[in-house]
């Protein structure tokens, strides 16, 4: 693509996981029987009225604040208007020129390259039903009959709309991932893409580079993977510089990815595009968040990714494994406890971003579901440290810890895994190898280090791999007088 | 009847609900009752059994009322005449060869005529005042806000309210008193506390500012019905009230602007009828076929007009010169009501400008049938409250309505006047068809 720049904007959809829904009292699960969490409200039943949730609006407030927003203090809800058989009262009750966040910006970080995006504004509204069609391949086109389940009806979504400010697919996937990052974070959804909590619409245009005026954007919805949001974007940057480059123009149009394709396909062009007549809605009343509300919601923002991930910098902690503990609060949370507790930063950020998630991945098991505590990180980090236990052992009674085997130095004494610490057994050990090897020995005496490795495996070998490799190999060569 | 008789049980064990007790009340049929059809005069609501009882409907059952039935009504609450319901008109009691206006017909008729000794109906822009003027009875639409929407099925949901239907200002005061108040489920409900709006009925008018406004008694205006306000107007000065003539510019753009906001409000009310979920559904080779054969089959002409209509007044290009000027205009109407209760207490005019038209004389000409409201439109704009009260007969015998209209929450204001209009007019007329001695209370 040289010669030519992608402009990239990305509009994010959050379900909020809040008790109930956005409108009515029924409460937000995942994977309920169909239209079993429904009530006049959701199911948009003649003479039903919405009554906003104030724990929907906190969890704005704290996502607005977090990227940075303006919070505005009057704003109000007004009524989208669209027929389609999942939308109950075919109106969507969404924000449009007052939003209660906006001009807000989040920083991303592509390989070492930073830049700060934009964000226009962040808004309140409620989720749709989902319908399932049946025949036909699941697409509406074709199948016999649709059903339409209601439980997600309702369910509190905020929409992130970035400016157009993204460059290239990774830059947008990256800023996906952060806004990710950002919202686990807050604790305020789950944010599984797998599961839709989290989606994303992709605007796409490109200009020759140099170029002030944006070229015919189109837009791709629906994207539910990070991965998906990467490969829809590039297609589309390669599919518009087709375009213009054969000498045609881009046609603005909505468009839909398709992950087995790798393409993107028309799905209506703007002619067909919905003219939503927007209009206040009146079954709401202004929503007010004065300026104590808001304070209230910044001082309890946790610590965001990028501030822990500058403040692991600055602990010494490596640059994949500080981005790793900011994408996962709770396991962050344990590696500062561990930390403070006295375990070392280096050994503890190996344990808890390698074994620690590799153990609650295989096992499909969140943190609070292992018996691992702070203070048996530091217990495990002063073993290895002490030379009581090898690095490779430790690993090992982690794994114990984890199932709820005991303490690190319970594990390690039940699975005899303890290194030989005392320095007379250490002593005789090598002295015995040395008299085993005596032609080996006397070729390191001549400076082959090369032997060094087979005399220290055989030291291990007697010490039934107890003793610390390090300080056998410092006692061989300083019998060997180096 | 299983409520009369559970209202007869309590009455036997001494229990005390309300004032209601064992009163028989009709239900516009746009609130919704648990387990009981609720159409909205509807061929799209055919056989509709809402799953819970409207806030109007439970705090009724809840005060020991007996709700004895279910009212016609214009389709939707659209319409000034009760002859737009899918079910067949309504007549009107005084001479069934005329309206009960509208929309409200039904339970004003039923009212009129004895049928139900109370009724609720739904006020949008006229539809209980202007029906309850018809039919000689007395029509109150409350603050906005002041009764809970909750289960009303929304017409123009920035302007109805749900109000009174009574044969007199105490009945009224009575029935607001059940049904008022603070409700949860409607985000727009009043919160304040719910004051007692009867305490000043015996007070009398000495002393207070009476406007009457110039632009609702000059053209247009039936020369009788502006004789019987006339002489009410003398009347209320003889009552020791300080009247005097107060211009309200804007009220001339209330009709047009209504006309805007009430239809757009309602092509959005009204598109959760698709028989996707309930009500009438007509097979369609798709979803969008069977969703637009459904709404052409179920809707009657006069809905699909104000669809149409409030679709076009949002629409792109068009929000800014019809839904947006029309919002401009309430603005207006409303600071004229502002500024005029700063020198009067209460408004007056009367309530239509004509008494009960023939049936079928304004059907075809729906701008003649629009300016029927052209008196009650400014309160639904303003979301102040109104009330009409019945000051005696044309030549032919019907009706005629006095309009008391007062600053939002200042009900107990309204009651205090239209109790002494009831008493100077002592209406004591009754309609042709009313039913015996049944309801003389
Ligand atoms: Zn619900």
């Amino acid at each position: 693509m040289s010669g030519w720049e992608a402009v990239v904007g990305i509009e994010t959809h959050v379900e909020l996981q809040t008790a109930s829904k956005m409108f009515c009292g029924c409460p937000v699960v995942f994977g309920a029987e169909p239209n079993t969490t429904t009530c006049p409200v959701c199911l948009g039943l003649p003479g039903a009225m919405p009554v906003p949730n104030e724990e929907a609006i906190e969890g704005i407030l704290r996502i607005g604040t977090a990227l940075d927003c303006e919070i505005a203090e009057h704003s109000v809800f007004h009524r989208k208007n669209y027929f389609y058989p999942d939308l109950p009262k075919n109106y969507q009750i969404s924000q449009y020129d007052v939003p209660i966040c906006h001009d807000g910006s989040v920083e991303i970080d592509v390989d070492g390259d930073a830049s700060v995006i934009g964000i226009t504004r962040v808004h309140m509204e409620e989720d749709t039903g989902k319908s399932i069609h049946v025949g036909e391949g699941g697409r509406i086109h074709g199948a016999e009959h649709s059903l339409v389940d209601f439980n997600r009806s309702g369910v509190p979504l905020v929409e992130i709309v970035s400016e157009p400010d993204l460059r290239s697919p990774e830059q947008a996937r990256e800023y996906g991932a952060e806004l990710q990052r950002i919202v686990r974070a807050l604790g305020v959804s789950d944010v599984r893409l797998e599961e839709g909590s989290m989606r994303f619409d992709a605007n796409i245009s490109v200009r020759r580079a140099g170029d002030v005026e944006y070229g015919t954007r189109t837009e791709v919805k629906n994207v539910n993977s990070l991965r998906s949001l990467q490969r829809a974007i590039a297609h589309e940057i390669e599919r518009q510089i087709g375009v213009l480059e054969s000498g045609e123009p881009v046609v603005q149009e909505t468009r839909h990815w398709s992950e087995d394709l790798g393409a993107t396909t028309l799905m209506r062009s703007k002619e067909e595009s919905e003219d939503y007549r927007y209009f206040l809605e009146p079954d709401l009343v202004p929503m007010r968040v004065d300026a104590s509300w808001q304070a209230r919601v910044r001082e309890a923002l946790p610590e965001l990714p990028a501030a822990r991930r500058a403040r692991y910098k600055g602990l010494g902690v490596d640059r994949r494994t500080a981005a790793v503990l900011a994408a996962a609060p709770d396991i962050a949370d344990l590696f500062d406890a561990a930390v403070s507790a006295g375990a070392d930063v280096r050994l503890s950020g190996i344990w808890v971003t390698g074994e620690l998630v590799a153990y609650l991945r295989a096992g499909d098991r969140a943190l609070d579901e292992t018996a691992v505590e702070p203070d048996h990180l530091a217990e495990l980090s002063a073993m290895v440290t002490g030379g009581r236990l090898s690095a490779t052992a430790a690993k090992e009674v982690l794994g114990g810890v984890l199932d709820g085997d005991g303490s690190p130095g319970e594990v390690a004494a039940a699975r005899d895994l303890l290194q030989i610490t005392d320095a007379g057994a250490i002593e005789s050990a090598v002295a015995a190898v040395i008299g085993e090897h005596a032609d080996a020995f006397a070729k390191l005496r001549e400076g082959d280090e090369k032997v060094l490795g087979f005399l220290v495996g055989q030291v291990m070998r007697a010490t039934g791999g107890k003793a610390d490799p390090r300080q056998v190999s410092e006692l061989l060569r300083s019998k060997a007088g180096g | 009847m299983r409520g009369a008789e559970a209202a007869d049980a309590a009455f036997a064990a001494g229990e005390v609900q309300g004032p209601l007790q064992g009163i028989p009340v009709a239900l516009k049929d746009n609130m919704c009752t648990r387990g009981m059809p609720t159409t909205c005069s509807s061929k799209i609501l055919d056989g509709y059994e809402p799953p819970y009882d409207a806030t109007v409907a439970a705090r009724l059952r809840a005060g020991g009322a007996v709700i004895v039935g279910k009212t016609n009504l214009d389709e939707f609450a659209m319409g000034s005449s009760t002859e737009n319901s899918a079910y067949g008109p309504t007549f009107n009691p005084w001479d069934p060869a005329t309206v009960p206006g509208g929309s409200s017909g039904g339970s004003a008729a039923a009212v009129a005529a004895g049928t139900a000794l109370v009724a609720l109906g739904s006020d949008t822009g006229g539809s209980i005042r202007q029906p309850a003027s018809l039919c000689g009875i007395v029509g109150m639409k409350p603050t906005y806000g002041l009764v809970s929407r909750y289960g009303l099925i929304a017409f123009a949901s920035s302007l109805d309210q749900i109000g009174p239907m009574t044969r007199t200002v105490a009945d009224a005061v009575a029935l607001l008193e059940t049904v008022a108040g603070f409700d949860p489920l409607d985000a727009t409900s009043y919160r304040g506390e719910v004051p007692s709006f009867g305490r000043s009925l015996e007070a009398g008018v000495a002393g207070l500012r009476i406007g009457v406004v110039t632009e609702l008694t000059s053209e247009g205006i039936d020369s009788q019905v502006l004789g019987a306000v006339t002489s009410m107007l003398d009347d209320l000065a003889e009552a020791g009230a300080d009247i005097s003539e107060v211009s309200l510019p804007s009220t001339t753009y209330g009709l047009p602007a209504y006309y805007l906001i009430a239809p757009a409000e309602c092509s959005a009310n009204l598109a959760r009828f698709d028989g996707v979920r309930y009500g009438l559904r007509v097979e369609g080779e798709t979803t969008e076929e069977m969703m637009a054969r459904t709404r052409a089959e179920g809707f009657g002409p006069e809905v699909v007009r104000r669809v149409l209509l409030g679709t076009y007044a949002l629409s792109a290009g068009y929000y800014d010169a019809f839904y947006g000027r029309a919002l401009r205009v309430r603005t207006l109407i409303r600071r004229d009501f502002e500024r005029a209760y700063e020198d009067v207490d209460v408004l007056v005019s009367p309530t239509s400008p004509t008494t009960a038209f023939a049936v079928g004389e304004r059907a075809a000409d729906p701008l003649a049938m629009y300016y029927s409201d052209v008196c009650t439109i400014p309160s639904n704009l303003t979301g102040d409250p109104g009330i009409s009260v019945p000051i005696g007969v044309d030549d032919a015998g019907l009706p005629i309505g006095f309009q008391v209209m007062a600053p939002a929450l200042e009900e107990e204001r309204l009651f205090r006047v239209a109790a002494e209009v009831e008493r100077l007019a002592a209406f004591s007329a009754r309609p042709a068809l009313a039913t015996s001695e049944v309801v003389a209370s």
